[in-house]
């Protein structure tokens, strides 16, 4: 999984550094998204997955890899 | 004040069901069923009635509240009279860029580490309440002992508004929410609002103080004038207490209605945060939200033209049958697995404070349940006082025994 944000639609609303603290943070003068971890443990990915549906901005963007199932 | 006042109205988009308010009137139900999106009249003492497209399902409320297309349609106007919506300063008049310049300026102050830290702070403020519950003996109520003081307290504290000040500025919010009431006496209570906090501005000026306020002047005091740091500090104030309030106090009413729902309040810490957010899907002070067209846009392929106002039922929405989501929308369940809401809105307006305000509920309630183990109401389930007309949802007293 690969994370991408979008800064200038960030809202500081904080539900990703709630929903995911190993891979969000926020700016302390703004509250604006800091990625952490632009490829997180496949242990972070539902957490991750959590935040970027939380996000009231749609700030945050995934790409998964294609599994073969 | 009661001449000033029209006939009550009740407003179909926001009714709740006369015998339990919790619930979405039955005819917001069939709107949410139907496969068209119904347009419905809005009644607004500073905008006069309108018509506006009832959007109440959650995937129809979330898509639309996250596009740009739609705004907030209150922009300043100097040439018309001031209300609330109609004031520099307040979020709720801005949009896109000129938004997130303002609301940018503000973030910092709301941010988890910013809340988290200021858990000690609420606590105290909550003890120093329950104190005063306890002292009041028998039949205190809740919602002036407890509901309204503690976001009161908390706000007063973080912007620097002097607590001794709050009946005036309580009085004043309310009447800003009251939908029953007419355009002077909102244009009058807004010059009565702006003449307070225009006051405390100039004191930040003179000497910016150690709180928001303080803060914001001395940062971003050279790029803000007078009026929108006005219009700043009033919306601060304003949605800083009335909407926690009525949170407390609608949600300290469900749970004294449902013995079982709060113990797990009361006595298990590890289930609380999650309980919050039932407890805010399910109570939904804040009932409805508008917005208007400034493009031509569809949802589920129906137009909207520009130019048409929305008006979303975040009620309904939160209640909404969904397939993604197990269990009955209408049951209380404090444990449920997650079932996320639209209480604070989505979008680049979700609520600025809604951080704050999840702190304060996690702080209060166990606190409550847990200084009055065998708390109860002390009139029938029936006769609970339930504020249904206003913009905000909530309970006008709430006597208790223990």
């Amino acid at each position: 999984m690969k994370v991408e944000i979008e800064e200038f639609k960030c809202v500081g609303a904080g539900h990703c550094v709630v929903a995911a603290p190993e891979v969000f943070d926020q700016r302390d003068d703004d509250g604006v998204v800091i990625l952490l971890d632009a490829d997180p443990p496949e242990h972070e990915h539902e957490n991750t997955r959590e935040a970027a549906q939380l996000c009231p901005a749609a700030a945050i963007l995934l790409l998964e890899k294609a599994t073969s199932t | 004040m009661t001449e000033a006042h029209t006939e009550p109205k009740s407003l179909p988009i926001a009714a709740r069901e006369p015998q339990c308010p919790y619930q979405p009137a039955a005819e917001l139900r069939a709107l949410q069923k139907e496969a068209e999106l119904p347009r419905v009249k809005v009644p607004s003492p500073l905008l006069g009635e309108f018509d506006a497209v009832a959007i109440t399902r959650y995937e129809d409320v979330k898509d639309a509240l996250g596009d740009s297309r739609l705004q907030m349609g209150f922009e300043f106007d100097p040439d018309k009279p001031r209300t609330m919506l109609n004031q520099p300063g307040n979020l709720l008049n801005y949009n896109g860029e000129g938004h997130s310049r303002l609301r940018r300026m503000l973030t910092g102050f709301f941010t988890i580490k910013r809340i988290r830290a200021l858990r000690p702070m609420i606590e105290q403020v909550v003890a120093d309440r329950l104190d005063e519950v306890e002292a009041a003996g028998q039949g205190a109520d809740l919602v002036r002992l407890f509901s309204t003081p503690i976001p009161t307290q908390v706000i007063c504290e973080l912007l620097g508004v002097p607590y001794a000040d709050r009946a005036d500025f309580q009085r004043r919010a309310k009447v800003g929410l009251d939908v029953n009431t007419t355009l002077e006496v909102q244009v009058q209570n807004l010059k009565d609002m702006d003449e307070y906090m225009s006051g405390l501005v100039a004191a930040h000026r003179r000497s910016p103080g150690e709180n928001m306020l303080g803060q914001v002047v001395r940062d971003f005091g050279h790029e803000l004038d007078d009026d929108e740091l006005t219009g700043i500090g009033n919306m601060l104030l304003i949605a800083g207490h009335e909407t926690t309030a009525s949170m407390l106090s609608a949600s300290a009413a469900l749970l004294l209605q449902n013995p079982e729902q709060l113990a797990v309040v009361r006595d298990e810490p590890e289930a609380v945060d999650r309980a919050i957010e039932e407890l805010l899907r399910y109570v939904c002070p804040a009932t409805i939200m508008p917005r208007e067209a400034a493009e031509d846009f569809a949802v589920r392929d129906q137009e909207i033209r520009k130019g048409e106002r929305v008006v979303f039922s975040i009620l309904a929405a939160n209640r909404d049958e969904r397939d993604d989501v197990e269990g009955d929308p209408d049951t209380l369940d404090v444990r449920r697995p997650q079932r996320p809401h639209v209480t604070f809105g989505h979008g680049a307006h979700q609520c600025l404070g809604q951080q704050l305000a999840r702190m304060e509920l996690r702080v209060a309630l166990p606190a409550l349940f847990q200084r009055f183990p065998t708390l109860t109401l002390a009139v029938p389930d029936d006769e609970v006082d339930y504020r249904t007309t206003a913009l905000v949802f909530g309970v006008n007293a709430l006597p208790v025994t223990w």
